[in-house]
């Protein structure tokens, strides 16, 4: 089993949010980042767990510059064979999705796993994107997935329950909660991260979109405190003034 | 140049999240002088509800498709016949799958979890999980924009929509749906289309209280949910965890008890409209992102407060 997992950094979820530049971009001095979580917990892990129980290799594959080599020798710490960064600083869902599908194309993959969204982002498109560039088919919000020769038995995310499907491979799929849990890497994983392959290639592509602005929300008002032994006062204040109930 | 929402069925009927984007589409259709045509595959009873999102025109294909790829192939298809700029799907599983397909089939650009219709060539989403919005440009001539759940509501003073069949060669099918399972059986709604929500934590401090968070849901139609350290240790099932982790939610109302509000919980959960936060420890970080708080006991204020909605109800 020949597995790629799409690796990319977020900032910690504890960051301060603020932009610069008239809101074009984002300060990022003094944020530290994480691999993103969905990438991490769910995708990386449960890429792990198959080729611990089949055999095969874990690649990871990371769009970005020099900038992104902590996280990924994060993921190598859990458990990748291997890394390779394609050297552009991304803009847009599109433009990462043709670095990685051109780079993914003819390596003989059989699953490209990716979390379900980037926590910075959150554009969730990434995958079926890459999906679609290489004609493979996709499953979107995956709780679950084994694979069983060449066919894949995923379950996923569905109004009001989950849908289980039989998917051929090779496929590709967007994690998320209930795929695996979380491993913390162990010494023996961070020493040997330090040596495993990091390739790095270098790529071009457009995007298609481009943020123009960033803002935050306005300030939240007060929080209206009602009292303990007055709690039924909330639920008037939830239909007359609030009017959600 | 029209606007075409791609609408997936259950059950025969039309998605909550199908008829948010249908809704949508009708809306940017209109902003615009122009038509907006909706696209199904499967049956549906006469316009299926869709002509009152504002939609004219229902493009039927009778396949009853559900692989990706095949609806990439049939929207592609569909736009192509009515000469759409631009292109609305739900952001669930369906949209997050198909939308992005489409972008690259037809060689548009994509922007997801749209909270707002476009304006002067920007169109609005929620970035780092609700804690700042961006305004994105499309830089090519055609867009696909799937639309957060909630956030854009479903129109009902539309007309009736004209149905017509419609067919293209989509390919051979790759993913099977072999079976569903509803994720509870007492009819909640589920929680990603949840308007009300009431939720509970650590607070609660055993799974054999929720007695009384099921009884305030029940009394105000709500769904339940937790927060992370519950689902883990099994008091909850998995999915019912809102959180950054979990489920995203953007519910009208969120009422959480005995959750402390970690930042990891409130990523999931800060889109909501109105939040009330009941703790016993006035210092707990949710009240700070909280419209309505009582601090006090879960125990006594819930059932004081499910007692106060089933007084109001009769």
């Amino acid at each position: 089993m020949k597995i790629l997992v799409c690796v990319s950094q977020a900032p910690d979820t504890t960051s301060r949010i603020a932009f610069t530049e008239g809101g074009k971009v984002f300060e990022s001095s003094g944020v530290q980042y994480i691999v993103n979580p969905y990438d991490e917990w769910y995708a990386l892990v449960r890429g792990i767990e198959l080729k611990e129980s089949l055999g095969g290799s874990v690649t990871t594959v990371t769009v970005g510059s020099a900038a992104c080599d902590p996280v990924i020798r994060k993921a190598l710490a859990i458990g990748a064979d291997d890394a390779v960064r394609l050297d552009v600083d991304p803009t847009d869902a599109m433009q990462v999705a043709s670095l990685i599908a051109g780079y993914a194309t003819d390596k003989g993959f059989d699953l490209i796993l990716c979390g379900k969204e980037t926590i910075d982002h959150n554009g969730s498109i990434v995958p079926a994107m890459v999906a679609e560039m290489m004609d493979w088919p996709f499953i979107a919000l995956a709780s679950k997935l084994e694979v069983n020769g060449r066919v894949a038995s995923v379950q996923r995310e569905s109004a009001g329950g989950t849908e289980s499907v039989e998917v051929s491979l090779p496929l590709v799929l967007s994690a998320a909660k209930g795929m695996a849990e979380q491993r913390i890497p162990n010494m023996r994983g961070i020493m040997s991260a330090r040596s495993k392959p990091l390739l790095v290639e270098s790529g071009q592509a457009e995007p298609a979109t481009e943020v123009q602005e960033f803002t935050l929300p306005p300030p939240k008002g007060a929080c209206k405190i009602i009292p303990a032994e007055q709690a039924e006062e909330l639920i008037r204040l939830l239909r007359e003034e609030a009017k959600v109930i | 140049m029209s606007v075409l929402a791609i609408v997936s069925l259950k059950n025969g009927q039309p998605t909550k999240g199908g008829l948010e984007a249908a809704s949508y589409a009708a809306a940017y259709a209109k902003s615009l002088g122009t038509d907006a045509v909706a696209l199904i595959s499967g049956s549906i009873d006469g316009d299926g509800g869709l002509g009152a999102t504002g939609v004219q025109r229902v493009l039927v294909h009778a396949g009853g498709i559900t692989d990706s790829s095949q609806w990439a192939k049939l929207g592609a298809a569909a736009g192509l016949e009515i000469g759409a700029d631009a292109t609305v799907i739900s952001h669930d599983h369906f949209g997050r799958a198909v939308g992005p397909r489409m972008a690259v089939r037809i060689g548009a650009g994509m922007v997801s979890g749209v909270t707002a219709l476009p304006k002067s060539g920007l169109v609005r989403k929620n970035v780092f999980s609700g804690k700042a919005m961006a305004d994105v440009a499309v830089k090519q001539a055609k867009a696909v924009y799937s639309v957060t759940p909630n956030a854009f509501g479903i129109a009902s003073d539309g007309g009736v929509a004209t149905t017509e069949s419609f067919d293209a060669e989509v390919g051979a099918v790759r993913e099977q749906v072999v079976s569903f399972h509803a994720a509870s059986e007492d009819g909640q709604v589920p929680l990603p289309e949840a308007d009300l929500v009431v939720s509970a934590g650590r607070g609660l401090k055993g799974p054999e209280n929720w007695g009384i968070v099921e009884d305030l849901a029940q009394a105000l139609g709500a769904t339940t949910a937790c927060s992370r350290p519950v689902s883990d240790i099994g008091w909850r099932p998995h999915h019912e965890h809102v959180g950054q982790t979990g489920i995203t939610i953007r519910p009208n109302l969120y009422i959480a008890a005995g959750i402390s509000g970690a930042i990891q919980h409130l990523a999931g959960v800060n889109q909501s409209k109105v939040i009330v936060v009941i703790n016993t420890d006035p210092e707990a970080p949710f009240f700070k992102a909280a419209d309505y708080g009582i601090v006090g006991d879960a125990f006594e204020v819930l059932p004081r407060l499910t007692a106060a909605v089933r007084a109001l109800n009769s």
